[in-house]
């Protein structure tokens, strides 16, 4: 019985999920490069199986099985679905961490300077307008980077991919901030 | 009604089979009961062809409980033992509730802070969970009605902005009410589902519903059956009555005196929820209030109603924007925006709904209906099986005090549920052994900014220096978003598990006490059942304390010993009785005289255990279990 066969060949009841990969989980391949449409129908078509509304009337240990998959199904999209997460469980997977468990700081000064310097900017600009353009700045710099980044896991560069995994992780963060900001309630007119 | 007798072949349901479910929308004004048949959801009336029931509870002097339009008779002689819009206290505990306390139209019973908040009417003290669960078994008594056979299992909608502990509020209720809730929906996704399957409805829709005590905006993707909720965002305490109260103020602000009572307020309202229904349809009318005995006339028009309504009608348009932020589209990547909820009528309403989003909103479904429409459809879906797949999120984030009174966010708010993450955190002490876990809910970040949900203490940390322990702390949403949380202690492989229920939830002697409560007021047999067992359980506890009282009354003081005698001798006279209630009270009183009594004979226990075990005793033992 694989991934994809979670329930009982002879009863039909659906079995506690296995641990395997969030790629497996999906009947994805696993790579760095992802159809995303592809994902989402895969996505949708186990949580069609698995989902607890599936299993509303059923006894509690299929209900709490069900919970299990749907829950294991969900984590599993959300990380694939994002190229900063994705990049990152995939260099775990390969025992290559962007950022080892031991390590609290980035050693890379390129790097710290640029995210300083878009910080600042940021700081600096309460104003929407100026605003909105370092966010446009830091989308165009993440796709640049998740190019940067497919292209690093096809040349099998680990080391490459992981600091522009960083990387990305930064701008994230930063993007996260700056829709936080904008998300602030305006006054009514 | 206990049968119903029907002519051969006209059973109106011959082939429903058990395993029937209804839809329920429980709200803060009108509730309703639906249900779905091959896809096909109808709302149920009772035989006068009414489909809603206000969400009104009138506790008559006579002990009686009315519910719904009979209660809404006594709201003119009786105000103040009428209850409404008691959505609004679901889940909220007694500190919430002292920020209400001025616009709140009901006396509230005293209560220690982080306790769910109690009302007192007449000679009772209530329960939101109590009147709530009032409202659903009538709501199953319609149902059975109108479909001829028993109702025992529900899908019951929520706000998508209800916390946790409202969630559990509510479900707590049902159960209370004798019904079995197979799925809490969200209230604009059950709508959504009414829209897509009724409408064949495709692409990305906001659902905008504010009704009489919430509001809720949700952006759903509706594509090939699949309902994905892309976020969600609200108000929980937003709606219809706050219309009501701001032209209540405005009237009452018109006619001075001293501050106005209980019943007065209430009949203002009344006043100001009729003129704010006629504005839906006509420019101007002139309404009635009464203040010290004095009534007076009072003129209201459109113009007047859209100043005084404005503020909260621009919150929840604020309240999109933030939501369609969230969901990272704009305006024009939506195919359409759906008006749910009574309060959609008003027409500042439609207007500014209407312009945020560029475009006609769609009503066709009644607004008033929709909610327990898709919920009927749920219900089905959940018991025959269906094609159409729900995917929800969760509307506020979840996470947990860390040092300096700081949130850590585990789960963050739009996550698709169910969800389950775990995080790491350490302790700041060297030796520290146990730790304290502060779960909330909401987007702020400091601790006191957001709704607690609970606390418990993860206690038998080994010492160790400080930052050298690992406690795993996993928060678990299920499909009903309601939250679970454990704690373990990780270093020595040790384990500790404490499920959580929210701070203002009912305590699970209380959900029991109430349970036989309920099921007493529904059949005199079962009250002579209730009583055996009370009686038994009052015997039990005697017998009980007899025995701790033999091995350690010397743990006592004599006046603790005598404040426990009394309490014995009022509990053997109640099981002599006939007086249910009588007894559990004499058996709480009993509980609370011994509760130091109890903890101190643990503390003892568990000293006395541990002095006379080594290590040896502890292996011998081990090696002894293992043979």
């Amino acid at each position: 019985m694989d991934a994809r066969a979670p329930f009982c060949h002879a009863c039909g009841t659906i079995q506690p999920p296995r641990a395997v990969d969030h790629f497996v989980r999906l009947g994805v391949k696993r790579q760095f490069d992802v159809d995303l449409r592809e994902l989402e129908r895969q996505y949708f078509g186990f949580q069609r199986r698995f989902h607890p509304d599936r299993f509303a009337t059923k006894s509690a240990e299929e209900r709490a099985f069900s919970l299990q998959h749907s829950t294991a199904t969900n984590e599993a999209f959300e990380t694939i679905r994002s190229p900063r997460r994705r990049a990152e469980y995939l260099l775990t997977l390969l025992g290559q961490p962007a950022l080892p468990a031991d390590a609290h700081t980035v050693g890379d000064p390129a790097l710290l300077a640029e995210v300083l310097q878009l910080r600042e900017a940021l700081d600096e600009s309460a104003e929407p307008r100026a605003m909105q353009r370092i966010a446009q700045d830091a989308l165009a710099r993440a796709e640049d980077c998740t190019r940067s980044i497919a292209a690093a896991f096809a040349a099998g560069n680990l080391a490459e991919a992981g600091k522009q995994t960083l990387w990305l992780a930064y701008l994230d963060k930063l993007a996260d901030e700056i829709r936080a900001r904008g998300r602030r309630p305006k006054p009514g007119p | 009604m206990l049968l119903q007798i029907h002519e051969p072949g006209q059973t109106p349901m011959p082939h429903a089979g058990d395993n029937l479910a209804v839809g329920i929308d429980l709200g803060t004004t009108n509730s309703l009961v639906a249900i779905s048949r091959d896809g096909k959801p109808e709302v149920l009336r009772d035989p006068r062809g009414r489909s809603l029931i206000p969400s009104i509870i009138a506790y008559k002097t006579d002990g009686a409980v009315a519910v719904g339009d009979d209660a809404r008779l006594v709201l003119l002689d009786e105000p103040e033992r009428v209850i409404s819009s008691i959505k609004r206290l679901m889940g909220r505990g007694t500190d919430d509730v002292k920020r209400l306390a001025g616009s709140l139209p009901h006396e509230l019973a005293p209560g220690r802070s982080g306790e769910m908040v109690k009302l007192v009417i007449g000679d009772r003290v209530v329960s939101p969970v109590e009147v709530s669960a009032e409202i659903l078994r009538e709501l199953r008594h319609r149902g059975e009605g109108a479909l001829g056979q028993s109702v025992t299992r529900a899908v019951v909608t929520v706000p998508a902005y209800f916390d946790d502990a409202a969630r559990t509020a509510t479900k707590d209720a049902a159960r209370l009410a004798g019904l079995e809730v197979l799925r809490l929906v969200n209230e604009p996704t059950a709508a959504a589902l009414a829209y897509g399957l009724d409408k064949g409805a495709e692409g990305t829709f906001a659902v905008y519903d504010l009704g009489g005590g919430t509001f809720d905006v949700s952006i759903l993707r509706l594509e090939k059956g699949v309902f994905q909720v892309l976020a969600t965002g609200g108000d929980a305490a937003l709606g219809g009555d706050d219309f009501d109260h701001a032209i209540a103020e405005h009237f009452l602000a018109q006619s001075p005196g001293a501050a106005p009572s209980a019943a007065e307020v209430k009949r203002a309202l009344f006043s100001a929820r009729l003129a704010k229904e006629c504005l839906s349809t006509q420019d101007s009318g002139e309404w009635w209030i009464e203040r010290d005995g004095r009534r007076s006339a009072h003129p209201l028009d459109r113009a007047t109603l859209d100043r005084l309504l404005g503020p909260l009608v621009e919150r929840t348009i604020a309240i999109c924007g933030e939501v369609l932020h969230d969901a990272r589209l704009a305006v024009e990547d939506l195919a359409g925006v759906v008006l749910v909820g009574g309060s959609t009528r008003v027409p500042l309403v439609q207007r500014r709904v209407a312009e945020f989003f560029a475009r006609p909103p769609l009503s066709d479904i009644d607004p008033d209906e929709v909610v327990a429409l898709g919920a009927a459809l749920q219900a089905e879906a959940l018991t025959r099986g269906s094609d159409t797949l729900l995917l929800d999120v969760t509307p506020l984030s979840l996470g947990i005090e860390t040092l300096g009174g700081l949130v850590e966010k585990i789960i963050p708010r739009n996550t698709a549920i169910p969800v389950a993450k775990a995080q790491e955190f350490t302790t700041y002490q060297d030796g520290q052994d146990a730790m304290v876990v502060h779960v909330v809910q909401g987007e702020r970040e400091m601790v006191d900014q957001n709704r607690s949900l609970a606390r418990f203490t993860l206690a038998g940390i080994p010492p160790m220096t400080a930052g050298a322990a690992r406690v795993r702390v996993e928060f678990a949403v299920d499909a009903d978003g309601l939250l679970t949380v454990s704690a373990r202690e990780q270093t020595t492989g040790r384990e500790q598990r404490v499920e959580v229920r929210p701070t203002y939830g009912l305590p699970p002697e209380d959900m029991e006490r109430m349970l036989r409560e309920s099921m007493k007021h529904a059949r005199d047999d079962l009250a002579r059942r209730l009583l055996t067992e009370a009686r038994v359980e009052g015997e039990r506890a005697l017998l009980a304390l007899e025995g701790a009282l033999r091995k350690d009354s010397q743990l006592l003081s004599a006046p603790e010993r005598s404040t426990i005698e009394t309490a014995v001798a009022r509990l053997r006279r109640s099981v002599q009785g006939e007086d249910r209630d009588d007894i559990m009270q004499a058996i709480t009183a009993l509980d609370g005289a011994c509760q130091d009594f109890a903890q101190r004979r643990m503390d003892h226990g568990v000293a006395s255990a541990l002095k006379g075990l080594t290590i040896d005793r502890v292996e011998r033992d081990m090696a002894g279990g293992r043979g």
